[in-house]
Parts: C-alpha cells; sequence; structure tokens
C-alpha cells in the first residue's frame, strides 16, 4: 500500500499547514427498525490517504459515510474522527470536515456564490473579498464560473455536483467525504473530479473517503478500496490486489461480463421462480 | 401511551431547540439580514390578511353588541365591548391564528423541504447550526413584529366597528360616542395584555412549526404531512395557552 505523503494538511488556498486527519471504524454495526444496514464494520483510514469505498446499490456505503459525518451514531461500535466522536460539535470546531452530498444539497434559496460563502462567513475565515477570491478560485477549478450568480434550481444536475464540490473546496477541508462525486458527469468532468481528488491528496495531503461505483476512479487514485457487500466489507486492498483477485464475486462485480445471450435478469428470475 | 411517548417527546424537542437556539443569541446582532428578511416575513406579508380579517372581526363584533344590547338600551356601550374583546381576546388569538396558517405553515415546508434534501445535513457537516440560523432569527423576528402586528389589528377592528357602528340602522350611533366608550373602558394595561398574550403564541407557533420541520424525516411526502402536523398543533397550543397566559394576566 502507498503510504500516504505526508502528515499534515496543506491548505489549497493559503498553503498553511494542519494536521492531516485518520478516521477508525471499530466494529461498527447500524440498524434502522430492526433492520441491520451495517454489519460489524471495522477499518481504518490513514491521514492523508485516499480510501475508495464501492459496492453494489443499498449496500450501506452512503449509511457509512454519513456516520463519519457525524451526522447519525452508530447502533454499536465505535467511529472516530482525528480520535473523537463526529457527531460531537466540538470535533467538527477542530477538525474541519466536508461532505459532498450525491444530490448536491445545495441551499436552495442561496445564488451559487452565497453557497459557497456561507462557511467562511460564518466562521469568520477572512474578509469579504478574500472570500470572493476563494470562491472564484474553487469555481474556476471545477469549471462552473459562469454560475456564480445562478441559483441552484437553474442548474443542471452536473452542475449542481461540481458547485457542491466546489463548495467543500472553499471548507478548506481536512477530511473530505464524497458521496458518488463522479456520477451524472460526463467521462471528462468525471476525470477532472478524479484529478482533483487526487491532487487534494498528493499536494495537500487531505484525507478522503470516496462512495464511488466508478471504476476508473477507483482503480486509479485511491491507496485503498474497500467493497462493502449487503453492509459487511468483504476484501480490503490496494487497487493493484483487487485487480488481481480471482475471487468470482469480486470478479464480477469489478468487470461484469455484459452476456446477451444468457442476460443477467433472466438467470434472476430463474432463481426466483424456483424458489 | 404511544401517543403520550409522542407528545413527550415533542415537548422535549421543542424545549431542546429552544434551549439551544438561545445558546446561539449572542450572534444575533451578526445576523441583520436574516433578522431583517423574517421581520419581512412575518410582519409585512402577514399584515394585509390580518388587517381585513381585524376589520370584519370588527364589524361582526358590533352587528352582534348592538343587536344585544338594543334590548337593554345600551347601544353606546358598543365602543367598550369592541375594543375591550379585540384588545385583550379576538385580536390577539385571531392574528396568531392567521400567523399559524400563513408563516407556520411556510417555516414548516421550508424547513422539512431543507431536511428531506439534506440541506440541514450540509449546516451540520459545515458546523453551522441550523438553530443559529433557520430559527434564532424567526424567533427574534416574530417577537419584534407580534405587536406591531396587533396593535394595527386593533386599530383597525376598532374602526370596523365604528363603521357598522354608524351605518347600519339598528344599531346607529354616532363614531364620536362608539369612541368616547371605547376610550374610557378599553385601558391601557387591556392593549398591553393582549400583545403580551400575542408575543407569547407567536413565540410558541414559531418554535413548534420550526421543530416539526426539522425534525421531519422521509421523502417529498413528508413535507405537507409536517406543514399539516406544524398547523394543528399550532391551533391547538394557541388555544390551550389562551386559556392559561389569560388566568395568569387577569
Amino acid at each position: 500500500m502507498d503510504a500516504p505523503s505526508c502528515s499534515k494538511t496543506r491548505n489549497p488556498f493559503t498553503g498553511a499547514e494542519a494536521n492531516a486527519v485518520g478516521v477508525k471504524v471499530a466494529d461498527v454495526n447500524k440498524s434502522y427498525e430492526g433492520m441491520s444496514v451495517l454489519k460489524d464494520l471495522s477499518f481504518e483510514v490513514l491521514p492523508g490517504e485516499i480510501f475508495v469505498i464501492m459496492g453494489p446499490s443499498g449496500s450501506g456505503k452512503s449509511v457509512l459515510l454519513r456516520l463519519i459525518a457525524g451526522l447519525e451514531s452508530p447502533t454499536s461500535g465505535l467511529i472516530t474522527v482525528d480520535g473523537q466522536d463526529p457527531c460531537l460539535e466540538e470535533t467538527r470546531d477542530r477538525v474541519r470536515l466536508a461532505l459532498v452530498f450525491q444530490a448536491g444539497a445545495l441551499f436552495n434559496s442561496l445564488s451559487v456564490y452565497d453557497n459557497l460563502a456561507l462557511y467562511p462567513r460564518e466562521h469568520r475565515s477572512g474578509d469579504e473579498q478574500s472570500i470572493r477570491q476563494k470562491v472564484m478560485h474553487a469555481l474556476k477549478i471545477l469549471s462552473v464560473e459562469d454560475a456564480v450568480n445562478k441559483f441552484p434550481s437553474e442548474l443542471s444536475g452536473g452542475m449542481k455536483k461540481r458547485v457542491s464540490i466546489a463548495r467543500a473546496l472553499v471548507m478548506e477541508p481536512q477530511l473530505l467525504l464524497y458521496d458518488e462525486p463522479t456520477s451524472e458527469l460526463d467521462p471528462v468532468m468525471s476525470a477532472t473530479i478524479t484529478e482533483i481528488i487526487a491532487t487534494l491528496k498528493n499536494e495537500y495531503s487531505v484525507t478522503s473517503i470516496v462512495v464511488t461505483h466508478d471504476r476508473s476512479l477507483a482503480l486509479t487514485i485511491p491507496n485503498r478500496v474497500g467493497i462493502l457487500m449487503d453492509g459487511k466489507l468483504i476484501t480490503l486492498g490496494t487497487p493493484a490486489e483487487l485487480q488481481a483477485t480471482k475471487d468470482p464475486v469480486l470478479v464480477d462485480f469489478l468487470n461484469p461480463k455484459i452476456d446477451i445471450a444468457h442476460p443477467r435478469f433472466k438467470k434472476l428470475e430463474t432463481q426466483e421462480t424456483s424458489q | 401511551m404511544k401517543q403520550l411517548n409522542a407528545i413527550l417527546e415533542g415537548v422535549g424537542s421543542v424545549v431542546q431547540l429552544f434551549l439551544k437556539s438561545l445558546s446561539y443569541a449572542g450572534t444575533l446582532p451578526r445576523q441583520g439580514t436574516r433578522f431583517i428578511e423574517q421581520c419581512y416575513m412575518i410582519g409585512y406579508t402577514t399584515l394585509p390578511i390580518v388587517a381585513i380579517l381585524s376589520f370584519f372581526i370588527g364589524t361582526v363584533l358590533a352587528l352582534e353588541a348592538g343587536y344585544a344590547m338594543e334590548g337593554f338600551g345600551a347601544k353606546e356601550f358598543i365602543g367598550s365591548l369592541v375594543g375591550l374583546s379585540m384588545a385583550r381576546e379576538l385580536g390577539p388569538m385571531m392574528t396568531s391564528v392567521l400567523l399559524a396558517g400563513r408563516v407556520g405553515s411556510a417555516i414548516a415546508a421550508e424547513l422539512a423541504s431543507m431536511k428531506v434534501y439534506q440541506e440541514i445535513d450540509a449546516l451540520t457537516t459545515m458546523n453551522i447550526p441550523p438553530a443559529k440560523i433557520l430559527v434564532l432569527p424567526r424567533l427574534a423576528a416574530v417577537l419584534v413584529m407580534m405587536p406591531v402586528l396587533i396593535i394595527i389589528a386593533n386599530i383597525v377592528g376598532w374602526f370596523g366597528g365604528s363603521v357598522v357602528a354608524r351605518y347600519v340602522s339598528y344599531v346607529g350611533i354616532s363614531p364620536e360616542a362608539y369612541f368616547a366608550a371605547l376610550r374610557h373602558y378599553t385601558k391601557f394595561k387591556d392593549v398591553i395584555n393582549g400583545i403580551e398574550k400575542a408575543e407569547v403564541f407567536g413565540f410558541v407557533v414559531v418554535l413548534v412549526c420550526c421543530d416539526i420541520g426539522l425534525n421531519t424525516k422521509g421523502g417529498p411526502r413528508e413535507i405537507g404531512a409536517a406543514v399539516t402536523r406544524a398547523v394543528v398543533v399550532s391551533l391547538i397550543l394557541i388555544l390551550v395557552l389562551d386559556y392559561f397566559v389569560t388566568k395568569i394576566l387577569l
């Protein structure tokens, strides 16, 4: 496994250094009304690492991200961000944590500019001029500077996603969580997002946890990839280890073959009928 | 038992939200724009409907009072009845009912929508407490705007009564006589009591509607359910609180 390059996060805008943060997930279970979604999950994300979580739809990836972001508490087990419970306000005071939501979660009543400026304004990080510079810089990186005066309702799905990532960048995060960052994006923009995630790690040592279905992202930039199926972490390894695996379940998941003569849905129908 | 649990949970949640909002009170001077926006929403946009409703409440009060008092030969006291009823009870209560329907429903819908579409989650991860930027400015705005709405409701209601007193034939008393009785029997203390009541109702309506909106769970369908719940709970609370606040203020 590639070791993270350094243990200090460097601010993309100011160059200021801060400690890179790690995440620890220990024996975590999560259930809703008795239905188990995550089962005995344990892993550690090292400071400055890119950690990708893949898995079929409904396997609990987004729930895991919400737990790490401190939006929900595990039913049992422990999650720590930089050694502290992410649900606590003090942890969020100390660790700059940003989450890029799958649907963007932009504030509909605010313009794109105000969406991005909200965090620095509320946390009084700089005067209005430096905030404007940061906002415009982040929008430029994501090629959405033309949308600065628009409202979220006027943006396409892909633009919303890019503005959402720009909003996360303006937060100058030490830990950046992405929920499907490349969904709804064209291949070029997907590659750009992948490059941004890699740059944030290589140059600024931002710890990143990425939930994705995007193979090209998952098998190129991360230090490690975890595969989640039915709420269990079935494997954890480097992209090279995963590509070399002979496990038929993983092979089928990572490189599904399209077989028009014997389609999967027919097999599923047959299985259901025999049951 | 399940319903009692739900009620207690609701009360706990509202109290928690209140305390949390209170803990950010020091940030209010920096939230001037949000406060003014909410004053506009709560005060200015509610004003026309409050004025129309108050006018007709005043007219109906004068009509009924004229009909009832004619038998006693006490028509000249219509002004006192309209004055006291508007100032002490109908002004604050009907304005609060309108506030629940007009503003409370809008608050619940907006916050429920923000919750369903993960905007509240986004605020939480940004370490910007919703109680600070979404609840506190609304609570402050309702405390400032309720007295304004009540004073206008009273004046328009009193005026509505005077129009009926003057132009409806079986009532037929002069505006001078109507307002003389109103001034004589309606004291400044009565108006203040009404404002105090309205402050309590308005504050509770906004707080409860914020809490219901912020605690919405599920998909877009739940936004409508949250609005209905917010309005129903607000109306019940206004009526229940009305008894207790009146008892305390008497």
